[in-house]
């Protein structure tokens, strides 16, 4: 248990390493890297579906979504109509303001026993952090279609604007990168420096933030410190889109860590607990409507059951009890 | 289940969403070439072309502040050979800002940091030569 996180770390190290590898390898090598980049997106794109359809598969016979207010009951007794969503469209509502703000991660709590009681409070640096990864993840990938499309998008263009607000040096500080790497650092600590979360992390807990690490750190090194040839980069990036891949001659071996841990965890995505980017829609604690005491729910595959009601027996024995004075 | 179809449905609008680039650039009909620059017509760059191509922005700051701030305007290059650090002078005088620096920055989508709010385009104000 002590040693997962370092595990998960030499894990995280190995395709960095082979992509600085890459670099000084003979010419011919080179052919790996849009290997890997289209080997991962064939994985991510195929194993994602193949993952959906296994949940598809399981079964959702009753209504069990979370509630965490007044269920919808007489007039005068306000629901809570997004806690306790008892409509389709409400339960929608809810799973989209958890998608988009993390709504549930606000009601994290640290529990402390002392003074004979338990002591709890809110502990929101958990959102915080999340909050700040998930976006800055979303602006930073939307920011690298200025790679990948020819010409750039005006959208592109304008995020990457109002993600520099300060003209620092020659390389513009995008808040994003910043937010990434802070929030990352964070959820790692987290899983270290608390012995209880330390407890149940497990190792593809660390690998899934070692490689997000190593991808957001060979990032920020190439933009930020060693500096590359963005043009060739684009050249090789572009050409990936267009299917007629050349080879990415003169991108350095940051480049080349870079793409390979990206890769990694590109095709990690499907097998592991980052596969929450298509499971917190199927999520059936979230996306169903409380409305268990107002629609009647049977489950769709109870067998037939042979049953003999007492209104069939009274009319099987009616001239016995009549016979026998019996009132029906 | 009748929800299979849904799910399907949504994961398919993801893959639009994911597939972006890839039929961007089948509608633009783009293709993989990066803008070709004219080399100098001096030959040599006052770096080797790498270097220049990776971190050619540091060392223009790098300029900048020993000319701004130390009055330092002499760069010895790799080669020996003893340049003016000046963007108008020793940059401009080879290469040409709308077919040189405008081409790469727009292609690679980098704003550029803010040379020309300074510094103009000599050619952009060189008079016409009437034939």
């Amino acid at each position: 248990m002590r040693y997962r996180a370092g595990f998960a770390l030499l894990i995280a190290l190995a395709p960095a390493c082979a992509g600085v590898a890459l670099a000084f390898l003979p010419k011919p090598f080179l052919v790996l890297a849009p290997a890997a980049a289209y080997a991962a997106c064939a994985i991510f794109l195929l194993g994602l579906p193949a993952r959906l359809w296994r949940w598809t598969s399981s079964p959702v016979p009753f209504r069990i979504p979370t509630t965490c207010g007044q269920q919808r009951s007489l007039a005068w007794i306000p629901p809570a109509r997004l806690d306790n969503p008892s409509t389709g469209l409400a339960a929608a509502a809810r799973m989209l303001l958890e998608v988009l703000t993390f709504r549930s991660l606000l009601r994290n709590s640290r529990s402390r026993a002392g003074d004979g009681a338990v002591h709890t409070r809110d502990s929101l640096g958990l959102w915080l952090a999340a909050i700040l990864f998930h976006w800055s993840l979303l602006i930073i990938l939307l920011r690298h279609l200025r790679l990948f499309v020819q010409p750039v998008p005006a959208f592109v263009l304008t995020l990457q604007k109002l993600d520099a607000p300060f003209h620092t040096g020659a390389h513009p500080l995008y808040l994003s990168d910043l937010a990434l790497l802070v929030a990352l650092a964070y959820l790692l600590l987290r899983r270290l420096a608390d012995p209880v979360v330390r407890y149940v992390s497990l190792l593809s807990d660390y690998l899934a933030l070692w490689l997000l690490l190593g991808v957001g750190l060979t990032g920020v090194l190439m933009r930020y410190l060693v500096g590359v040839d963005v043009a060739s980069i684009k050249q090789f990036a572009i050409s990936l889109a267009v299917f007629s891949p050349v080879l990415p001659r003169n991108c350095g071996p940051w480049f080349f860590a870079h793409l390979f841990l990206a890769c990694s965890l590109a095709a990690y995505i499907p097998f592991s607990k980052i596969a929450h980017m298509a499971g917190v829609w199927l999520s059936p604690t979230r996306n169903l409507a409380n409305n268990n005491r107002a629609v009647r729910h049977i489950n769709p595959w109870n067998a037939p059951v042979k049953t003999h009601t007492y209104a069939e027996w009274l009319e099987e024995n009616k001239d016995k009890l009549k016979s026998a004075g019996i009132p029906q | 289940m009748r929800e299979r179809w849904l799910i399907l449905l949504g994961y398919g609008l993801f893959v639009v969403f994911f597939t972006f680039p890839l039929w961007r650039a089948a509608a633009v009909g783009s293709s993989a070439s990066m803008p070709r620059l004219q080399s100098s017509p001096a030959g040599q760059c006052v770096a080797p072309v790498e270097q220049m191509r990776a971190a050619h922005m540091d060392m223009l700051f790098q300029w900048r502040k020993d000319a701004v701030r130390h009055n330092n305007l002499s760069f010895v290059a790799f080669n020996g050979k003893v340049y003016s650090k000046s963007l108008d002078g020793t940059c401009l005088s080879c290469h040409d800002k709308q077919q040189f620096c405008d081409r790469c920055h727009a292609y690679s989508g980098v704003s550029g940091p803010g040379c020309w709010n300074c510094h103009n385009d000599p050619r952009a104000f060189a008079p016409k030569v009437t034939p």
